[in-house]
This record gives structure tokens, sequence and C-alpha cells, in this order.
């Protein structure tokens, strides 16, 4: 009588426990996967917390670091609790390509023309842009350099640079140090004597080079006078400026800029909780929220009209910024990134 | 009768023995079935999958079946037949738009950087393509590629399931337009190089840590037990700390405004801050130190059980202290040495995240580009392919120990 009660006291509770676990893998809460950090906190209080006010209903946030090995398992084993991911760009299209996202339903998003033209591709929206800038310590640099050919003089700014350790953009800014305007770079690139004239180039400054990989890294660099100049995140460097009462400045001449954007990734089970964050996330109030937050370009042109000249200065968009900048070429890296990544890293170690 | 009662007493008896000794074998394997059956899920079956995906091509054949049959009477150095164009342009209608024609994109972009986008571009245009048109037509109206056997080549070299593609890149090799094996251009590509690099590390800090571990283990045997189970302490504390906060400690230490630096500043034994940090010697610095309890516990097992009278009966017959140290004791710790050193080496080879964050760009040992090819490009074919060839190298050099030593693997 005891052992049957006990028994049967154990088989409700398993029968609770799998109804417990059935019903969480239903009803599961709408998870956002971002980039974390800086970026992380700013979208905290410029899209999740307002949203989760809104909607009553709440939001898991997850930060990883870009891996589209992750959402590619998900996918594979249709077991998908990631619901809306930022991705950066050569990720959106490769992975639209080969259908790790879904492709998105723009009557849930929003009108196409709202948003400006780079934001808007098959499986993703942008979320912010973001851009690469020489950036240098005003406090060790007396004579403020101007565009890339600055950087790669040694004669005039004597002491190292930093730059990420990688292919992508350290090319383009070769190229540009060499004298190719920004828009001709990636028709320059795309041939076999572009490729050669941009690692010469970077040969020239190898010496000089001391690399980063993380975009935490080049702000404290600057700061500890590792380095007089360096390629950098702009958004990282006006944080660090606000945040540890730094004097690095930024040359918006022949920036790079580039964006992210947000996916949903395929057979998501909370489809239409993440289309409702992703339209909310780009809609023009959060947008404008977002700027103010961390200095990364809106997407929404009306949230780029809510923003005030001091905020503007800042962002890589901003039509006095934007002016002479170079949009980064997905297609291009699509085609020749991992052959031009392997070729660098064949050259970085010799 | 007796006999007969005999025989089947015998008889009997064998049976029943038979059906002990399996009743035994058959415990025994009971015993050893969960160890067998982790060691399949765990071991066996992913090792099995790495090896199958070093090699796996179905890429082009899954996608492109019409083609490659079309391509098999094609003598590879002219522009393929009408029928090709034909044949390429119904596959590719069915392709585009599903999540093949990525994977395909992608693979045939390993060949040719840049056929990723053609083959989209292609796609995109062959719907809005006048049909009048033959097929060939209309490839070439799109881009004159087309026209290039290169491009085709690499369509029907890929026809088949398995393909040495990835492996023979992971050493630096391809595949000429005639199928023979040639290195890739110098400067393209550097992974004999890294490989190179891997063991070199490896070698080194097995050395470091045997320079550094043999001492130690022999001073604390020799400790009475009470202070020798305060030094070993003092040795695994570290040993059970996590790796992250060791390396995280280790940048404080090296920075150039480390206490290091300072020290040695301090006292005046040099004028410039030192490189330590973000070269090999920070990597050579680090590994050595979380590496060193591996090589110190097996030798230090060894040295206990060896009795110190042999040395002393050495000495006593007229022996030099050392030479009755090299001669006789050493020999003795051998199995302790063999076992630290390989596993110190074998532990060595496969390091990521110290080369990673103490180490500059030609510091990264082969595992940095296994992880680089599994998240960032989501190579898998590459990363597997790398992975297999520092297995084969490791067991190559473990073979290569067991030849040289003449022992097999155990801790003293």
């Amino acid at each position: 009588m005891k052992i049957s009660k006990k028994l049967s006291s154990l088989a409700i509770a398993s029968a609770f426990l799998a109804a417990a676990a059935a019903g969480s893998a239903q009803a599961r809460d709408l998870t956002v996967v971002n980039f974390g950090g800086a970026n992380g906190d700013a979208q905290e209080v410029a899209f999740i917390k307002p949203l989760e006010k809104e909607s009553g209903k709440k939001i898991i946030v997850v930060a990883y670091n870009g891996e589209q090995a992750k959402v590619k398992a998900m996918v594979d084993t249709h077991d998908v609790v990631w619901d809306a991911v930022e991705v950066e760009t050569g990720d959106l299209g490769r992975g639209c390509d080969e259908g790790l996202y879904e492709k998105l339903n723009w009557d849930h998003i929003g009108k196409k023309s709202d948003f400006i033209p780079a934001a808007v591709r098959e499986c993703g929206i942008g979320a912010f842009v973001w851009s690469t800038v020489l950036a240098y310590n005003g406090k060790t640099l007396k004579t403020a350099p101007t565009s890339w050919a600055d950087f790669w003089n040694v004669k005039k700014f004597p002491g190292k640079r930093g730059m990420r350790k990688g292919a992508r953009y350290n090319l383009e800014f070769a190229l540009m140090a060499d004298g190719v305007a920004p828009q001709d770079v990636y028709k320059v690139l795309g041939t076999h004597e572009g490729v050669e004239r941009a690692f010469k180039k970077l040969t020239e400054l190898k010496p000089y080079i001391q690399w980063w990989e993380a975009g935490a890294q080049p702000p404290q660099m600057l700061a500890a006078g590792d380095v007089v100049m360096s390629t950098a995140y702009n958004g990282r460097i006006s944080a660090a400026n606000k945040g540890d009462h730094l004097s690095l400045k930024t040359v918006w001449n022949q920036n790079i800029y580039d964006l992210d954007y947000w996916v949903i990734p395929a057979g998501s089970p909370n489809k239409a909780l993440a289309e409702k964050f992703i339209q909310f996330a780009t809609s023009p109030g959060p947008q404008a929220a977002y700027s103010q937050q961390i200095a990364y370009g809106p997407i929404n042109k009306a949230a780029i009209k809510k923003l005030d000249a001091k905020t503007l200065a800042d962002l890589p968009n901003s039509p006095q910024n934007g002016k002479n900048a170079l949009l980064s070429s997905y297609d291009f890296w699509a085609d020749h990134g991992e052959e031009l990544e392997q070729r660098f890293t064949a050259w970085s170690t010799q | 009768m007796t006999t007969t009662l005999c025989e089947s007493d015998t008889r009997a008896i064998r049976l029943a023995m038979r059906r002990a000794d399996r009743r035994r074998k058959l415990r025994a394997f009971l015993l050893v079935a969960p160890l067998v059956l982790f060691l399949l899920v765990i071991f066996v079956i992913p090792i099995g999958a790495l090896l199958e995906r070093a090699i796996d091509n179905p890429e082009v054949i899954q996608s492109l079946p019409r083609t490659l049959a079309a391509l098999k009477s094609w003598d590879r150095t002219s522009t393929p037949p009408p029928a090709a164009f034909d044949a390429l342009a119904g596959d590719l209608g069915k392709v585009h738009n599903t999540a093949n024609a990525g994977t395909l994109a992608r693979r045939l972009n390993y060949e040719i950087p840049g056929y990723r986008s053609l083959l989209f571009k292609t796609m995109r245009q062959l719907g809005t393509a006048d049909a009048t048109q033959s097929a060939q037509d209309r490839f070439l109206g799109i881009d004159k590629r087309w026209a290039e056997p290169d491009f085709w080549r690499a369509i029907a070299d890929n026809g088949s399931h398995y393909s040495s593609y990835y492996l023979l890149a992971s050493m630096d090799l391809k595949r000429d337009a005639r199928g023979d094996i040639v290195h890739v251009p110098a400067g393209s590509s550097a992974f004999r190089d890294i490989y190179g690099r891997t063991f070199l590390i490896s070698l080194v800090v097995t050395l470091l840590t045997l320079v550094l571990g043999y001492p130690l283990a022999y001073w604390i045997s020799r400790l009475p037990r009470r202070k020798a189970n305060l030094v070993m302490i003092c040795v695994l504390i570290p040993f059970w700390t996590s790796i992250l906060v060791r390396i995280a400690a280790w940048i404080v230490l090296l920075q150039r405004e480390g206490l290091v630096n300072k020290a040695l500043m301090q006292l005046g034994l040099v004028r410039t801050p030192l490189d330590l940090l973000f070269n090999r010697t920070g990597v050579y610095i680090a590994m050595t130190h979380i590496l060193l309890p591996f090589m110190l516990l097996p030798i230090y097992s060894v040295m206990q059980s060896v009795p110190n009278t042999y040395q002393r009966a050495a000495i006593s017959l007229g022996s030099h202290p050392f030479a009755a140290f090299w001669r006789v004791y050493v020999p003795q710790t051998y199995p302790g040495v063999g076992a630290g050193t390989l596993l110190v080496f074998i532990m060595a080879i496969g390091y990521y995240i110290t080369p990673a964050l103490l180490g500059g760009a030609g510091d990264q040992m082969i595992s940095y580009y296994v992880a680089y090819f599994t998240n960032q490009t989501i190579n898998w074919g590459m990363a597997s392919a790398l992975g297999f060839i520092l297995l084969l190298g490791t067991l190559l050099l473990y073979s290569l120990y067991r030849r040289l030593s003449g022992r097999e693997l155990g801790l003293g």
C-alpha cells in the first residue's frame, strides 16, 4: 500500500514534469540574440525594455560572437531556440543563400522605402549602421591625420599603428592609402594586380602594425599609448570617450561603413513574435533612442531626422560623415573572402 | 557401465564449465559495456564523422546531376557542347531559390573565387532571358566566363561523392587542370608552416616543462611527507584554477607596464620594457606554466616508488654522486618521464586559447584555424581536414615514441 502510494505520487510528479517540459517547449519566450557589450546595453534600453513594457511579454536576450555555426546547428537539427538574431553582412548573404534564415515578409516589417537602401535585403533588415574609422589619441598626436595616406606615413607620424587582424577592411584601407578613390576600391581589388598592390602597400606598414581582434582593444591601445593611430569601430571610440573621459579623435574621411542585420532563423517557432520585435526595433522612435545610446546610425530615414546635430556628429551615416565613405561590399567578400583571408594569414605569419 | 557413466559425467562437467565460462565472459563484457559504449559515442563515432566530413563532397553531384552526365564525354579543354549548357540550365532552374543553391555556390567558389556571384547572377537572369535563344547563347549573354573551360572543369571534377580537395588544401596542395597534385602558389596558403609551428611550440613547451619539472619532482620526492604535501598543494592549486584566470593573470604580469617589466626595470636589468606579450615568449611562458603539473605528477609518482638505496649502494661502491644519480637513479624514472613528455606534448598540440590570447599573428597553432573554419566561415570540410591531419600527425609521433622507447604508455 505504502509502496503503491509512493509509486503513484512519483508517476504524477513525472507526468507533471513532462507536461511542464512540453509546455515550456511550446510557449518559449521570444529570444533575441545580439553581440552584447555596449551595443547590447544600448539595445536593452532602446528595444528590449520598451517592447517588454508595451507587450507585457518577457524577452530573453542572449549575447554571442556572431558564430553562424550555432544557427546552422539549430536549423539542421530543427531545434531552433533563437528567434531574432543580429548578424553581420557577410553572414546575412551566405546564410540567406543556404536557407539558414526565413525570407522576410515585408508586410509584417514595414515599408521598404522607409529605410536606407542598404538596409533592405531578402532575409534581413538593417539593425544599425556602423563604421570602421581611423582613430587617434588627441593628446599624443599634435597634428591631426586626415586620411589613410597619413596612416601609412610613418615619417610624419612615427609610432605603431593598430589594425584588425584579417584581410577585410585592411586591403581597402591600403588601396585608399595608395591613392585609389573610395568608389573605385572594389573595382581595383577585383583584379589580380589590385590584390598584389594592396598586399604590397600593407607590407610597407607591416613592421609598424600591432594587430587587434576585439573591438574593445583599439581604445585601450590608444589610451595606453601602445599605438599612435588605429583602425577602430566608431561606436567603441565615442563610448570610450564618454565612459573613460578620453580624448580620442575620429577621422571620418574614407571610412568604411557597414550594417548589422536582424534575421529570423529558419523554422523559428516564434516567427510572429520575432517579426513584431524586428518591426519595433526598426521603427523611428526606438531607432533614434538607440543612436542616442551608442554612436551607431539609424537605418530608418525618419529616425535620422529626429536626431540633434550633436548626436549626428558621431554617427557614420550623418550627411557630413558619410561624404567620402565606402560601403563594404558584401558580394566582393563573399566571392573572395576565403581566398584573401587565407592569403592574409600566410602573409601575416611571414 | 562405469566407463559410460564417466563419459557422460565428463560431458556434463565440460558442458557446465563451458556454460560457467560463457557466463563469466558475459559478465566481464557487461562490466566493460558502459566503457565500450562511452568510447563509441564519445570517441569513435565523432572521429568517424570527422573523417567523413573531411572527404565528403555532396554539393555538385546533388545539385547538378544532368550537367555531370552531359560533361562525361567532354574533352576538358574547349567550351563544352551545347547539351551541357542545356543540362546546366535545367539543373540551375531546379536549384534556384532552394537551400542547395547556396551550398553549391559556396563549394564551387572554393575552386574558383568569384564562382559564387557568377552562379547567382546566372540563376537570377536565366529566368528572364530570351527563351527563344539556345541555352548556350543565354549563358554567354549573361557572362562571357561561361565560355572558359575552367568554370566547367570545376563542375566536372566534383562529380563524385568523395573528394581529396580539403585534405590536399590543408597541406597547401591542390589538383591542377590535368588532375596532378601540385603546390598552391607561394604566399597564398600557409598550413604547412602552421603545422610546423604547432609541433615546434609543443616540443619547446615539453622540453621546458621537463627541465623545470624533473628537478622539482626530485626535490619533492626527497622532502619529508608533511613538507612534500605542502609543496604539492602549491603545485596543485594553480592546476585547479580555471585556465582563463591563469591566462588573464599572465596578461597582467607580462604587459609592458606589468609587474615583471617594472621589477626588471627597477632592478636595473633592462632599460626599456621587454615585449613579453602577444609574441612567442608569452605563449611559451603561459603554456609551460599551465602544462607543468602534467609533467610533474607522473614523474613524481614514479620517483616515489624508486628506493634511494640503489643510489647509496652505487656511491658506496665508489661512484661519483652525479654519476650515481645519472646512471642509476635517472634510468629508473624513465617511465615517468616518458609518460609526462607524451602527455604534455599531445596536450600542447591541441592548444587553442592560450596562443589566441597571449600570442601574435605568427604564434597561432592549428586549432585556431580549425575554430576559424568551424565558426567564422562555416567551412566544416576544411576544419575536419585540418583536424584529421593533426590527428594523423599525433598518431605517427606516438608510434614513433613507442618504437624509440619500446614501451606502452603508462603512468609509471
